[in-house]
């Protein structure tokens, strides 16, 4: 399928620049053309998808469902695929959970929602089907989804709501199921279809230049990093290698897309699948800036546990990706 | 006279849509005041889930995204 992308790298390294295939700058510039003409492709479809279903089911809309319907210990899973196609902004995180609070939806739901919608969202997903090829992709949303859905039980299990600052507290013994009517808009595809052009357009600006920096720096280390070199470090074998790659990356930050190229020629290079799965999952699922956030509505003891409930999820499916793949 | 705020608590969003807000009243002469509220429990008077949120005269007009010159210019005129 992009094997003209291939061809078109190749014509421009070596005809027109005239590089020889043996130098290291050639190796690199071509990688580099071919990752990211193809990723930006698929960056593309895929937010632009994610554009259209969400232009059919914004927050509003998902929160008032989850609000209102009885789905008898599902909610969780719906929680969790609505996370998915909903994009995320951490700035958004506060008024989502208090939102979601005052709807009566149950906190370990609104938890599996706020995890999986940074862990799963459109950007990734484009990024993992390029890199790392569809089947990989599948098995990371898959994963990020019960990820969320299992975290979100087993922090409703807690009873965390005697944890919430004072203020949500009372926003919780006030809420109500379904309050707010809802007006969903009735307007035709095509109407739809300019202003989810304009969200694509917005979207691609703002991560193009942390997508060809992190592919840049994967190009540079693809070229210089000999086969294998990580693998002495951190085999399969290596108990601690998921548990410290995911600690590291919980503080981390980023969107995605500057990480993933780099992981990308981690993997390459021999670094397990799990264990780099597990650090993307760190970086993009959990951070510290999020975690300010959310003091304004939590205790740092309920931040601890909700952050500790999911790096604890991380990690194991980081070793379970290491057994099966 | 238009009351504009904005909603928002303090991430990079809010803070763009805050000067873009204010280069257009400027630039426009248009007879109006900016509020940026950053109190989470003001903001969520409002009922928005996502933020930075653009409301005027009391009404939500937009919100969850940075909307473009034009589209605040509508909004204000």
């Amino acid at each position: 399928m992009f094997d003209w992308i291939q061809n078109l790298a190749d014509w421009f390294v070596y005809d027109v620049l005239n590089l020889t295939k043996e130098q290291h700058l050639a190796e690199a510039l071509n990688f580099f053309i071919y990752d990211t003409t193809k990723i930006l492709i698929l960056l593309f479809v895929v937010i632009f998808f994610m554009g259209i279903v969400n232009s059919y089911f914004p927050v509003d809309k998902v929160k008032n469902y989850l609000s209102r319907n009885k789905l008898y210990g599902l909610e969780y899973l719906m929680a969790s695929l609505f996370g998915v196609v909903t994009p995320f902004c951490s700035c958004s995180s506060v008024p989502l959970f208090i939102g979601f609070v005052r709807g009566g939806i149950p906190l370990g739901v609104t938890f599996a929602f706020l995890i999986t919608s940074p862990l799963v969202n459109e950007v990734a997903i484009g990024l993992f089907i390029g890199l790392f090829g569809l089947k990989t992709t599948l098995i990371y949303v898959v994963s990020g989804v019960l990820l969320g859905s299992i975290s979100g039980i087993i922090l409703q299990k807690l009873k965390l709501e005697r944890f919430l600052k004072p203020w949500v507290k009372e926003v919780l013994e006030n809420a109500q199921r379904d309050q707010d009517i809802f007006k969903a808009e009735n307007k035709k595809f095509t109407a739809r279809l300019s202003v989810i052009w304009d969200e694509v357009v917005k979207i691609l600006k703002g991560i193009i230049p942390y997508v060809l920096v992190g592919i840049a720096i994967g190009g540079l280390m693809h070229g210089y990093i000999p086969e294998g070199f990580f693998e002495k470090y951190l085999d399969k074998n290596n108990l601690f290698a998921v548990p410290i790659a995911t600690i590291l990356a919980v503080p981390m930050y980023s969107n995605a897309s500057g990480i993933l190229p780099v992981v990308q020629v981690l993997v390459a290079k021999g670094i397990p699948l799990g264990t780099a799965i597990a650090f993307m999952m760190g970086v993009v699922g959990l951070s510290l800036p999020e975690a300010m956030l959310l003091k304004k509505v939590m205790t740092l003891r309920l931040i601890t546990i909700f952050f500790g409930v999911v790096t604890l999820c991380i990690i194991l499916s980081g070793y379970l990706f290491n057994l099966i793949l | 006279m238009t009351h504009i705020k904005i909603l928002g608590t303090g991430c990079q969003k809010c803070k763009t849509l805050t000067n873009l807000v204010k280069n257009i009243v400027a630039e426009n002469n248009i007879d109006a005041t900016i509020e940026k509220v950053e109190d989470i429990q003001e903001i969520m008077k409002f009922s928005v889930l996502t933020t930075p949120a653009l409301v005027i005269n009391n009404v939500v007009a937009l919100k969850g995204s940075i909307p473009s010159k034009e589209e605040i210019l509508a909004f204000l005129k």
